[in-house]
């Protein structure tokens, strides 16, 4: 019955519903059952969006999570909301590039990363989702780091060679942030 | 690529799209249909796809042009569907009575959202009704399939059309703004290759054979009663052959038995996981067609089973068909949310122990 | 008369039998359940007697409306479809996009069931440019529900549900389906015949017949004047004159739309679909 589940929320066109079917995928890899959720309809044009990705050994019920073990939070609006609702001593990350404020509750773990600027000079500012999941990954032990870089190789195989290294390499910037951090 | 997935045929989809490439595997070579949240990557995908295969996608003006056009389809001998959702459903209610008049064998998928009106678009389920009793005028009945899961979704839209042909009469296939727009992973079964001949199809009359008529009018009224008493006939089938459902953690006979299907059978399996992890006996009995109604599974149930908890996506529809299934014999319970509102695990779970305390 | 002479007269018939008049192939010899006096067989017959001209019996799917014509699945010796009111251009699209493209769809519907309860069908599956033949008959009223007001329903006309006249400043005047749908760019012929007299009867044959050989280029329509005795209340000759007289000014007769008439109004447009450095396209990029 063990399952994750993580939230990943931003503006629209931050790419924070790509990172959860990069994260879905990697969990394919592993051989797990995922659920990949997102919010829809007039919020996705342009206000925020987000969605749920529950990973877990065996079939998942309910992919709606009313407590979700974790969030990748991309904007101010993100950590507001679901700073609320994470599960005791759950892990966020923070994007720290639009979010000027710590974390309030106690007793959650907190992860902060400047994901727009190591996606800047990774060469690729768009891809600061990407330094985000790096980080995460980091600290998360849900999916071996290895499975999400087969993710984001499945999901780049049809862009350029240079697409892919730019996304792989501002992903391991976000990890190696995470890491020495 | 350099790594390869070890599990390289489960393929991580969107529901509608799962729906609409399984459709594509069931040798569906045509789609016609009008965009409305939260279904329009059936359409979307269908574009894209039917193209590339030789196959016919047409955007209709209006979902009553749509249900028209796979009556034409159909009648001419092809495998052919439609989507929408709720609103746009109702749309098609009387060209669906006719696709059941003419035995005209489509699908049609209803990806639910919540009404009544213009509604919003959140998942629901509260077209059962429409669904199961009262779509389009006239003595009718079409099978009703419910997937759970986007892999149950990807199997059951193969039956569907397998149902649709066997029987001449259109299939419906209802899923709700949840199992339209999550993603799981998915494995398709092998693209179908031969299909059923259909000798009473449209196709151009050749001297060999007389010409064959799609039509619903009968203006006897015993010769219109012999039609209606022959469809009732296949419907008599159907519910002899035809209901199918799963029983979840039911096997200990426990006193408790929830009732759901679709999306509202996930919440309430988590919800059933998690009372058993307290101790609570609950199990829980899901419909997968909801017409015809699985009513056997429920009266067996009811043998050792003492109270059963109705939880849908709508104010209480299926409660209807439990309670008529069980006719008196057991106390049922309704829970429901609507509107588009999706309710936690924890919420069916109170509702179980509140009823059970 | 005597029984010899009888028999006299048999043989001479036998031996001077001439074949003057046949059914037309593509009938069924079912009687039709038409008012005396109603074109509707004349249109049955002209659309048959095509079929059978061109040698297409075999490769033609037709299909019925709702209305006088409903039955006609049981008159045309062809694979026949009933449509839903004012389905039938939908129904008959689905029929096209999915038969080889050899065959030849045609519907047959009638005012009510086309320009009103059908009027969303008709012009999207023009403007689609379906490949079909669509024979339009326009009697002005609504014939079997029994004579209400149709869409093409002349200004002072009484109808059953026009008691006083048709009053265009609260019914609108009738709709001329042939130039509304000649606004279009991609039908391919579109023609107005009458059923009234034998010339004009003529007439109308031929162009369903180039409706019928222009048909796999395009979207092809012709609408037929056509007479309602009954619903009107005029024995069958007065009705073929009141059409003349009163219809035929209205509905100019003609060929409005061919291979090599196409009105400006109606013209291709073909947009460049680029956003000032044409370097995306439609919004999209390249």
């Amino acid at each position: 019955m063990a399952q994750t589940s993580i939230v990943m929320a931003g503006f629209g066109g931050q790419g924070v519903m790509s990172i959860g079917k990069i994260l879905a995928k990697a969990a394919i890899h592993e051989g797990k059952e995922v659920t990949w959720l997102p919010s829809y309809g007039p919020e996705m044009r342009g206000g925020t969006a987000n969605c749920t990705v529950v990973i877990a050994d065996d079939p998942i019920g309910s992919p709606l999570v009313k407590f979700p073990d974790a969030a990748l939070v991309m904007n101010k609006q993100s950590l507001d909301k679901f700073e609320e609702e994470l599960r005791p001593s759950g892990l966020i990350a923070v994007n720290t590039a639009l979010i000027d404020r710590a974390v309030k509750r106690g007793d959650l773990c907190a992860l902060y990363v400047d994901a727009n600027a190591l996606a800047e000079r990774g060469g690729a500012a768009r891809s600061a989702n990407l330094a985000l999941l790096g980080a995460f990954m980091a600290r998360c032990d849900v999916l071996p780091i290895c499975a999400v870089e087969a993710a984001i190789e499945e999901t780049f195989a049809g862009k350029s060679t240079s697409v892919l290294e730019t996304s792989l390499a501002i992903f391991r910037a976000g990890v190696e942030a995470a890491a020495t951090g | 690529m350099s790594s390869q997935s070890p599990h390289p045929q489960r393929l991580l989809m969107k529901g509608t799209e799962a729906i609409a490439e399984a459709a594509i595997r069931a040798g569906c070579r045509s789609f016609f249909g009008y965009p409305i949240t939260p279904q329009n990557e059936i359409p979307e995908y269908m574009s894209k796809r039917l193209p590339q295969i030789g196959g016919a996608f047409v955007q209709a003006e209006s979902e009553v042009a749509a249900v028209n056009m796979i009556y034409g389809a159909g009648g001419a001998g092809v495998r052919v569907m439609t989507s929408s959702s709720s609103p746009g459903v109702a749309l098609m209610a009387e060209g669906f009575s006719y696709l059941v008049g003419a035995e005209v064998p489509v699908v049609i998928v209803n990806v639910m959202r919540g009404g009544p009106g213009l509604g919003g678009i959140g998942p629901s389920q509260s077209d059962y009704f429409m669904m199961t009793r009262g779509f389009g005028h006239g003595d009718q009945r079409a099978i009703v399939l419910a997937p759970s899961t986007l892999q149950e979704a990807v199997d059951l839209m193969g039956l569907a059309f397998d149902l649709a042909d066997k029987y001449r009469n259109p299939t419906l296939l209802v899923g709700d703004g949840l199992i339209g727009q999550m993603m799981e992973p998915v494995t398709f079964p092998e693209a179908r290759t031969e299909l059923p001949e259909k000798s009473w199809a449209t196709t151009g009359k050749p001297a060999s054979r007389e010409r064959n008529v799609i039509n619903s009018l009968d203006l006897s009224p015993e010769g219109l009663e012999r039609h209606v008493a022959k469809l009732f006939d296949k419907y008599a089938r159907m519910e002899r052959e035809e209901p199918r459902f799963e029983r979840f953690q039911l096997d200990d006979n426990p006193p408790v038995c929830l009732c759901a299907y679709g999306t509202m059978a996930r919440i309430a399996k988590s919800a059933v996981q998690q009372l058993r992890a307290e101790g609570i006996r609950v199990g829980l009995l899901r419909p997968i067609t909801l017409w015809p109604f699985p009513t056997s599974a429920f009266l067996e149930q009811a043998e050792t089973t003492e109270r059963f908890i109705c939880v849908e996506l709508s104010c209480g529809q299926m409660v209807e068909d439990v309670r008529r299934a069980l006719a008196g014999r057991r106390p049922v319970d309704f829970w429901g949310r609507t509107g588009g509102v999706v309710p936690s695990v924890e919420e069916i779970a109170d509702e179980v122990r509140r009823l059970c305390g | 008369m005597s029984e010899q002479t009888q028999a006299q007269i048999q043989t001479q018939t036998q031996t001077q039998e001439k074949v003057v008049f046949e059914r037309t192939r593509v009938l069924t010899p079912k009687h039709t359940h038409y008012c005396p006096g109603c074109t509707h067989g004349i249109a049955h017959r002209l659309v048959a007697e095509v079929i059978d001209e061109l040698g297409i019996q075999e490769k033609t799917i037709g299909v019925c409306p709702v209305g006088c014509s409903v039955l006609a699945y049981d008159y045309f010796d062809l694979d026949m479809q009933e449509a839903a009111h004012g389905r039938a251009p939908a129904v008959a699209t689905g029929i096209r996009r999915v038969l080889p493209p050899d065959r030849y769809v045609f519907t047959y519907q009638g005012d009510g069931d086309l320009a009103s309860i059908g009027m969303a069908e008709i012009v999207h599956a023009a403007n689609r440019g379906e490949k079909l033949t669509v024979v339009f008959i326009n009697n002005g009223i609504y014939g079997m529900t029994g004579g209400q007001m149709a869409p093409t329903t002349l200004p002072g006309m009484k109808t059953t549900t026009s008691p006083y006249g048709r009053k265009p400043e609260e019914c609108g005047h009738p709709i001329r389906v042939s130039e509304l749908l000649n606004t279009l760019v991609a039908p391919r012929f579109i023609a107005r015949g009458a059923l009234s007299s034998v010339k004009e009867i003529v007439r109308a044959k031929r162009l369903i017949r180039q409706a019928f050989e222009l048909q796999h280029t395009g979207f092809t329509f012709v609408e037929l004047l056509s007479t309602c005795p009954t619903g009107w209340g005029l024995p069958p000759d007065k009705a073929m004159r009141w059409l003349e007289h009163n219809m035929m000014p209205f509905f100019k007769t003609g060929v409005l739309r061919g291979p090599d008439a196409m009105p400006e109004a109606a013209m291709p447009y073909a947009p460049d679909l680029t956003v000032g450095d044409a370097k995306s396209t439609n919004g999209k990029e390249a």
